[in-house]
């Protein structure tokens, strides 16, 4: 197979099948959740369970100080790494192509340099969250296969991306294979691992807030 | 009754586990954070007391039970399943080292509300054999006797006698059609009896038509620290048939946490109905006077007061406002800890802790967190509202060299009360 067919084929049936399992698995994840369903609760409510949820779901992401201090590494890498992520899935100009391709939808892109530089801070911080993983004693006890995956499938996109951008290492069409082969390999991975987080922790921090809510109380 | 077993223990955990608690699980990251929301962990260093690391037998379960991979893994013969030798090796985790506090639950980034899901476990490990033998007495004794410490109600009436020749007041017990019902911790009733006084005041100014009822006076439930719902559920019943045969509009839950939490939030889930009348903390209904205008005070308190959030009745109770307006009624020098409110560090004592022996040093290592919060802005007393975290506050100033004396809010109130209205009280 030549790097041309091989790219041929990951951006055409590669791709959806990769998007077939994606979506499938988190269709399956969430069955997984929400048929085990939940009693309702007899007590009198102090409060609003929507109200609670919902503003839990956005609180959330910020952290009070107090819990800033004590993790500061966790919070200001975890926001870097997660909004480099963003930048370059969703900003980057070739992927707003594909995303217009796929569903028709087209919004403005930010500067090839800009991204080019969202990029490698993504790189360098994600590199040294696995280093943070390692030797904090917490996360080394925490820490399971999964989380290394889980850590490989998003580096290696970001990283194979940035070489396709910058043409190192091979011929543009193979790094470009790469890169999307990479990327297919997290959408397969994504149902059945932590990665699924990006959309289920939008249903933990409502239940979250709920459980709180429904007391009169802010979480 | 079937004795406890590993098999009980699993289909419990199984039957524990619902919506909420896979999407908490589904939406780990094991990033860490909630080991620094943990004063077991803050204050030893031992990272075994992550709090998510203390859920690890109930994760097993849900993975292997409701995933897709757990499944195919338990059916493949390549997971490892939860053992019996787990739960045990997990129990001083799961008991000695979580007071139930929630202050994780509230720095998860991904929203789990990990408390939650220790109340949970517990009843897995309970019913598995694995709970602690302290926690194990006060259970045997809260059903056998009637509460925990194996206070009966004629130690309660000794203690009402005592507070009637004290105030010149007479406390209404038993009495049919009662506007409200005043429970009690025996903690309160052995080692905090002023409070009995202090509640029978406020209410004589207030015009107040109470009562005690001496077939369920004791608020607190061990059923619910051990994990035990069925035993938790006799418990809140007995409270429910008592105001329910009085005919009482309201039952008040006194300062203790856990009891609210058990009174207020679980009980009607545990017996499977709503009540015939409302829950209402003591905290809520002194407010509720102030601002009635029937609760009356000649002057402030001058000391420099701060107050500790109980963590069942603030951030898992959602009694967080109450109290600070009280104490500007009654306090002109009112500061707040840092980390105070929905954020305020537990006292290291509660769900259980303080009724296991065998967590008395590590309860007292813990306490190191409050000692700072307090330090940072030297105060003249503390207050607090839950007659478990005063003795632990107290037990652990004294063990620390710190002079502060602890005192209880409604004590606090009543120092401050003007006058008592109809001084006749209520008659019985």
């Amino acid at each position: 197979m030549t790097d041309v067919e091989l790219l041929l084929w990951v951006r055409g049936p590669a791709f959806d099948i990769a998007t077939v399992i994606l979506c499938a698995g988190m269709v399956i994840r969430f069955m997984e959740i929400f048929m085990l369903g939940r009693k309702a609760n007899l007590a009198e409510a102090r409060g609003s369970e929507m109200a609670g949820g919902l503003g839990t779901v956005f609180r959330r992401t910020l952290v009070d100080t107090g819990t800033f201090k004590r993790t500061p590494f966790t919070v200001v890498a975890g926001w870097l790494f997660h909004i480099g992520l963003f930048v370059i899935i969703f900003l980057f100009v070739p992927h707003i192509l594909v995303f217009e391709g796929a569903t028709g939808l087209s919004w403005p892109g930010l500067p090839s340099n800009i991204v080019d530089a969202f990029a490698v801070i993504t790189i360098v911080t994600l590199l040294a969250i696995l280093i943070h993983r390692w030797r904090d004693p917490v996360l080394r006890l925490l820490s399971e296969f999964n989380d290394y995956l889980v850590w490989l499938v998003t580096f290696t996109p970001v990283l194979t991306g940035w070489l396709a951008f910058h043409r190192v290492g091979a011929a543009p069409a193979a790094l470009i294979a790469v890169h999307i082969l990479s990327v297919e390999l997290l959408m397969v991975l994504f149902p059945f691992t932590k990665l699924s987080h990006a959309f289920t922790l939008w249903v933990a921090r409502w239940y979250n807030g709920a459980i709180a809510g429904y007391k009169g109380v802010k979480s | 009754m079937n004795g406890p077993s590993f098999e009980r223990g699993y289909n419990t955990l199984k039957e524990q586990i619902d919506a909420p608690v896979a999407a908490f699980f589904s939406s780990c990251v094991h990033c860490g954070m909630c080991a620094e929301a943990c004063l077991f962990y803050t204050e030893t260093g031992d990272p075994k007391y992550t709090p998510i690391h203390k859920l690890e037998p109930l994760r097993k379960v849900w993975k292997q039970e409701y995933t897709f991979w757990g499944k195919l893994g338990k059916a493949l013969g390549i997971s490892k399943a939860l053992s019996d030798e787990d739960l045990s090796d997990w129990e001083t985790l799961v008991y000695d080292s979580c007071t139930l506090c929630g202050r994780c639950s509230m720095v998860c980034p991904v929203g789990n509300d990990l408390a939650y899901m220790i109340r949970k476990l517990r009843e897995g490990m309970a019913i598995s054999g694995h709970a602690p033998p302290g926690l194990i007495g006060a259970t045997k004794r809260a059903v056998t006797i009637g509460s925990p410490m194996g206070v009966k109600f004629p130690a309660l009436q000794a203690q009402i006698r005592h507070a009637e020749a004290e105030t010149g007041l007479t406390l209404p017990v038993d009495k049919a059609e009662a506007d409200y019902m005043l429970l009690l911790s025996s903690m309160e009733v052995m080692n905090f009896p002023e409070f009995i006084g202090a509640v029978a005041k406020i209410f004589a100014q207030a015009e107040l038509n109470w009562t005690i009822s001496s077939e369920a006076f004791e608020a607190t439930n061990s059923g619910i620290q051990i994990g035990v719902s069925d035993i938790a559920a006799e418990l809140v019943q007995r409270i429910v048939d008592a105001a329910e045969n009085l005919g009482v509009k309201n039952v008040i839950s006194p300062e203790c946490g856990h009891a609210y939490m058990a009174i207020r939030w679980e009980g009607p889930n545990l017996i499977g109905r709503p009540y015939n009348f409302k829950v209402i903390h003591i905290l809520e209904l002194l407010e509720q006077l102030h601002k009635e205008g029937r609760l009356k005070l000649k002057d402030k308190d001058v000391r420099r007061l701060t107050y500790h959030d109980p963590c069942q009745i603030g951030r898992r109770g959602g009694v967080l406002e109450q109290p600070r307006n009280l104490l500007n009624a009654v306090a002109a020098n009112f500061v707040e800890m840092p980390d105070t409110a929905g954020m305020n560090w537990c006292c290291g004592a509660g769900g259980g802790v303080s009724a296991n022996e065998r967590a008395d040093e590590l309860r007292i290592r813990a306490f190191k967190r409050k000692k700072a919060q307090l330090d940072a802005v030297q105060p003249d007393a503390l207050v607090s509202a839950c007659a478990n975290c005063r003795i632990q506050l107290e037990e652990g100033l004294e063990e620390y060299h710190t002079d502060i004396p602890v005192v209880s809010l409604t004590e606090t109130i009543v120092e401050h009360l003007d006058g008592l209205g109809s001084k006749e009280g209520h008659p019985s």
